[in-house]
């Protein structure tokens, strides 16, 4: 897709050759804010049906009856969807080949494995009448109890967690460090399920034309998407075209294509009619994914002077009863403080749940709030500063590999961050600190980092005759800015300015960009362009130094610059002519080249990839009330080139305000007797609002990375979670003494 | 598709009589009641649309006291300068209610009729027991989530907790609510559950709200809200408190209290028994924090929505507290 938007809708940026690092404006800004940007449910193609999903009320059991007679004579019903006349499949849906793919619920059977599974479909000629036919299935079930809570099944080691890695891993002697050491901590912490509600509701407008299929939808990885669902229908990925050239949000949900989405396209084949299928906002607890509970267990030993000895970091948490991802919380110890022993391990359950997925800092987050909290209660236990503490136990290489960092400016996070926040004032003790309206004051702290992730994507750029660029890569916008920094790592990548550069995205037609997920969107698909970008340069460079008529005659393909249109001879850089003039002397309309961006696997080999920082809370909290309020943030971060900080430092608030989330908001809270949320909506499943985040600040720490990438770009996106929410435990516990052990924290949890 | 009329009543007697047909609901702001049709709670078969009346908007002060149209918004009279100063707890109970979209969408006579938030009550599909939706279904929320509900005024048949903040205050200070002719105390206006879970207001089919009268009093010119929440904003009251307070000329002794519950009870609850401890004697912290004690005597919990009743004596006793700081 192309952006339609006209130039002179950008404001003038100020720019000096380079636009990478520049503070542009979202570029899609005004799309946005005057309601022109068009989302997946925006589209209605001519003869479109609406498609809503019955959807279970129990959580485990059969669907015994379901009244379609009643649903079909409803007026504008077209058909319902049931497994007796799903049209077949290529593929089974509960089949799995790589860990980023769901098992899928495309009523394939009358089994119901969660709450909110999809059992039947309604198509109708109005969204009114497909939602009175789905009310109309009135369907009978035979129940078997649910299996709800971490104590709800009995517990076992998985195979892998996140995307496959050990479950259990440990290097040195952790219990022989515990008893050596001097000091000892070990406390249990509880995080819950929590759900990634982005604002967009997973949406989906499908039309088939034959065997090929034309679908809007909002898509985090546009290549996986069509690849899945080539595959569930037996045709050619190429017959897939998808458009999602904007998300309202996807945080991991919209990583991999869900049963609904599914289910929107077998509705469009059942009626032979265009459909869209969008979800209401309770139907997103269930099929599309979450984060699921966890409860941890860290076990930590220090010598006389406050270094570990050994850290232990156990976490059991749930999945599905049907498939496999489990919330890898306990690697969050791998890589953050040194200690000559480190053991993690998992366990979990199957519950009669949807099946989780990654969601904010899948595993980091989680792992972080549990990590940071009891790196505190060390530090206390040691009688030490926590940020003495943790610089005490700084790793200066990765703990559990023993490599070195590509780069690691964590020190200069903890000291821009604490020299801002003024930490250096704060009291040892807890409870010590009151403002002037009698709040208990407290000031907590946690280190954040994540891994430096790169997956693979491929990008096509074009340099035409009248001197403009074109590139193309299937990059996906959930909000966080990628049409606006990857024109301008393109921009760079040809040698023009930003506005010559027509740059294309959010379609499965046009080279896979790799999934917008693990933070690791901009370096994968930007070191893509960035190479596609070098690849068409070469070649206009062949075209000029091979050419005797060209002031860049006999240059050499090292010897030129390409800036402004133009390139230059590197050593006289008065010898140089336009593209325009290369190109139209050789009698070319267009030139094209392509890139690719992937990790490095030799370097992926030598060094540990993390970006990291340091963030600082302040709470108040009402002594006879247990209110808690975050009054301020702070926080550094060090993640490599910055392509664009007005973007970055939105993601950083983004995460930072997730992490409050975390601490204080998200919870999803079952019925224990039936399996099912109750509070699934947005008045209910609380995140921050404007007034719960008065004060954040976010500092962008300068680090260089020779070896992440050419373009030395880390990964900004989860980050900010990962910190905060350890920083906010903890401030509450410097203000009134008491440690948090379950979040989020709850008024109840502090009233003593 | 369910079909629905839409009928745009042209004056309060055609939306009374409109209204007092089967089926036939008031609209007024909309807030509440499209959000209780999409989920399945309401099942109105015509809307009748008041919220364009005229007349019905006004807010009007004097020192006798305020006298507010059933289709104020909640944001104009929140922001009304007499009621700020006249009613402080009345202004800062409707600041703090809900978003600033609902509450310049909101009527105050359709905030008077919000409905529990008990997420059994408002879930048809999944949990068909409710004695509140359906009287004799059961409970469904008795043995679940119960953070949310009442600790004061349950019955075996309902424990669902009185979610607004408004009629708090309302309760506190003696407001009565006008039905056209009939006038009815805003105390008695809400009903316990009892038996009758259903049954949530003295109004008969037929009847509208046409205004909300409040007595002026010294309690009221001094009076605050108080509301406790997790979340800084748009959540319902964890425990709230209204509170207005007269002194004798000595400036400690306490001639008049006024003290009213939101966020614990099934009514809008108001804690006569701390009033009477605590008139007649100084303003001091100790009998302050014993008397607000007896705010929650009675009080039965149900696990997970125990909290309350430890909080909402602390937020009656600080809400008395702070007024007695600016005396
Ligand atoms: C997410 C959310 C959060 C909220 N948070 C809060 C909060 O924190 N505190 C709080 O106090 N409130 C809160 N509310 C409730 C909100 O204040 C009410 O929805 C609103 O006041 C209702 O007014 P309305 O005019 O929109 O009523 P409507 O939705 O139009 O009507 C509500 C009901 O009252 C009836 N009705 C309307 N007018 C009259 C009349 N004149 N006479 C008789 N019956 C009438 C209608 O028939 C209907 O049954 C919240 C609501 C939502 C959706
Ligand atoms: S508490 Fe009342 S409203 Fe809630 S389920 Fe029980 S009867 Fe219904």
């Amino acid at each position: 897709m192309t952006l339609e938007l006209s130039l002179n809708q950008q404001p003038a940026h100020a720019r000096q050759g380079s636009s990478i690092g520049q503070p542009l404006t979202r570029r899609d800004g005004f799309l946005k804010v005057t309601g022109a940007a068009r989302y997946a449910a925006d589209n209605h193609p001519p003869g479109m049906l609406y498609a809503v999903l019955a959807v279970s009320s129990i959580a485990r059991g059969r669907v015994a009856a379901l009244d379609i007679e009643a649903a079909k004579a409803h007026q504008g019903v077209v058909e319902v969807m049931t497994p007796k006349n799903r049209p077949a499949l290529a593929a089974d849906p509960d089949a799995k080949d790589h860990p980023f793919m769901f098992r899928l619920d495309l009523l394939q059977n009358d089994q119901v494995r969660y709450p909110n599974q999809s059992i039947a479909v309604v198509i109708a000629e109005t969204l009114e009448a497909a939602t009175e036919g789905a009310a109309l299935l009135s369907p009978r079930y035979e129940v078997l109890p649910a299996r709800v809570g971490l104590d709800g099944a009995e517990s076992f080691v998985p195979r892998g967690v996140g995307v496959g890695g050990p479950a259990v891993q440990h290097k040195g002697d952790v219990e022989a460090g515990l008893k050596s050491a001097k000091t000892r901590i070990e406390a249990t912490y509880e995080t819950p399920a929590q759900y990634h509600n982005a604002m967009e509701p997973h949406a989906i407008v499908v039309a088939w034309d034959g065997d090929t299929l034309s679908i809007d939808t909002p898509s985090q990885g546009l290549a996986m998407a069509q690849g899945r669902i080539a595959g569930l229908f037996g045709i050619a990925p190429e017959n897939v075209h998808i458009r999602s050239p904007f998300l309202g949000g996807g945080f991991g949900s919209k990583g991999m294509i869900s049963g609904p989405q599914v289910l929107g396209i077998l509705a469009a084949r059942l009626v032979g009619r265009p459909v869209k299928l969008v979800l209401r906002r309770e139907q997103m607890y269930g099929p599309v994914g979450h984060r699921a509970p966890t409860r941890q267990t860290l076990r930590m030993g220090m010598d006389g002077e406050g270094r570990l000895t050994a850290l232990d970091h156990h976490a059991k948490t749930a999945s599905s009863t049907f498939d496999d991802f489990f919330e890898p919380a306990a690697d969050a110890s791998h890589t953050l403080y040194a200690s000559p022993a480190i053991a993690t391990s998992h366990d979990a359950v199957r519950l009669d749940t949807g099946t989780p997925l990654f969601m904010r800092a899948p595993g980091e987050a989680t792992g972080s709030i549990a990590l940071e909290s009891a790196i505190d209660e060390a530090a206390h236990a040691c009688g030490m500063d926590p940020l003495e503490f943790r610089l005490r136990n700084y790793a200066e290489v990765e703990p559990m590999t023993g490599k070195p960092f590509s780069s690691k400016a964590l020190r200069e996070c903890y000291r821009q961050a604490a020299e801002t926040f003024g930490w250096a004032s704060r009291p040892l003790q807890p409870r010590l600190m009151r403002d002037a309206d009698g709040f208990l004051t407290g000031w907590g702290m946690g280190t954040a980092t994540f891994p430096a992730l790169m997956f693979q994507a491929e990008a096509r750029a074009v340099l035409r005759a009248d001197g403009s660029g074109l590139m193309e890569t299937g990059a996906q916008d959930m909000g966080q800015g990628a049409w606006t920094a990857f024109a301008q790592i393109a921009a760079d990548g040809l040698g023009l300015d930003i506005d010559q550069v027509d740059f294309r995205a959010g379609s499965s037609d046009l080279p896979n960009a790799g999934i917008a997920g693990g933070s690791g969107h901009t370096a994968t698909a930007g070191m893509a362009i960035h190479n596609a970008g070098a690849a068409v340069i070469a070649r206009l460079a062949d075209l000029a130094t091979g050419n005797e008529a060209s002031p860049l005659f006999g240059a050499g393909n090292e010897g030129v610059l390409a800036r402004g249109g133009r390139l230059y001879r590197r050593d006289d850089e008065s010898r140089g002519e336009s593209y325009a003039e290369i190109l139209t002397r050789a009698g070319l309309s267009e030139i094209e080249g392509h890139g690719k961006g992937a990790p490095d696997p030799a370097s992926q080999e030598t060094y540990a990839k993390h970006a990291h920082g340091a963030v600082f809370a302040e709470v108040k909290v009402d002594p006879d009330f247990g209110q808690i309020r975050v009054t301020r943030l702070v926080g550094a971060f060090a993640a490599g080139r910055i392509i664009n900080p007005r973007l970055v430092r939105s993601q950083y608030y983004g995460g930072m305000i997730w992490g409050v989330s975390f601490a204080l908001n998200e919870e999803a809270i079952t019925d224990r007797r039936s399996g099912r949320i109750q509070n699934a909506n947005l008045a209910e499943y609380h995140v921050p609002v404007n007034a719960d985040v008065p004060s954040v600040e976010a500092l962008l720490v300068h680090e260089d990375d020779p070896h992440v990438n050419a373009l030395g770009i880390k990964g900004v996106g989860e980050i900010g979670i990962t910190g905060t929410a350890g920083a906010v435990a903890n401030a509450v516990w410097h203000a009134t003494g008491v440690r948090p052990r379950r979040f989020p924290i709850r008024i109840e949890d502090l009233l003593g | 598709m369910r079909d629905l009329s839409y009928f745009r009543a042209s004056s309060v007697d055609a939306a009374r009589q409109a209204a007092a047909l089967p089926g036939a609901m008031l609209l007024a702001g909309g807030t509440t009641l499209i959000d209780l049709a999409k989920c399945g709670v309401a099942e109105p078969e015509t809307l009748v649309d008041i919220a364009h009346l005229k007349g019905l908007d006004s807010i009007e002060v004097d020192e006798r006291g305020a006298t507010i149209g059933a289709l104020a918004r909640m944001s104009h009279v929140a922001d009304h300068a007499d009621i700020k100063s006249r009613f402080p707890a009345v202004s800062e109970a409707l600041w703090q209610a809900a978003s600033a979209q609902i509450r310049n969408m909101a009527t105050i006579g359709g905030n008077l009729m919000q409905r529990t938030r008990c997420p059994y009550f408002r879930d048809p599909a999944n949990f068909p027991a409710c004695n509140k939706r359906e009287p004799g279904s059961g409970c469904s929320a008795i043995g679940g989530v119960t953070r949310g509900h009442a600790v004061l005024g349950t019955s075996e048949a309902c424990i669902a907790m009185y979610p607004g903040d408004l009629a708090v205050a309302l309760v506190a200070f003696d407001a009565i609510v006008h039905l056209g002719e009939r006038q009815i105390p805003v105390d008695d206006f809400f009903l316990l559950p009892g038996t009758t879970p259903d049954r949530e207001h003295a109004i008969e089919p037929g009847e509208m709200i046409t205004a909300i009268e409040i007595p002026g009093s010294a309690a009221a010119r001094r009076s605050t809200y108080l509301k406790i929440r997790d979340r800084q904003s748009y959540e319902f009251a964890a425990a709230s408190a209204a509170v207005g307070i007269e002194f004798e000329p000595d400036g400690r002794t306490i001639r008049d209290l006024c003290v009213a519950l939101g966020g614990v009870a099934t009514k809008p609850w108001r804690a006569r028994t701390v009033e009477d401890a605590l008139k007649g004697k100084a303003l001091e912290p100790e009998t302050v924090r014993s008397a607000s004690l007896l705010a929650v005597e009675g009080a039965v919990d149900h696990g997970a929505n125990h909290y309350k009743i430890e909080l909402a004596p602390r937020v009656v006793a600080r809400a008395i507290l702070k007024l007695g700081e600016t005396a």
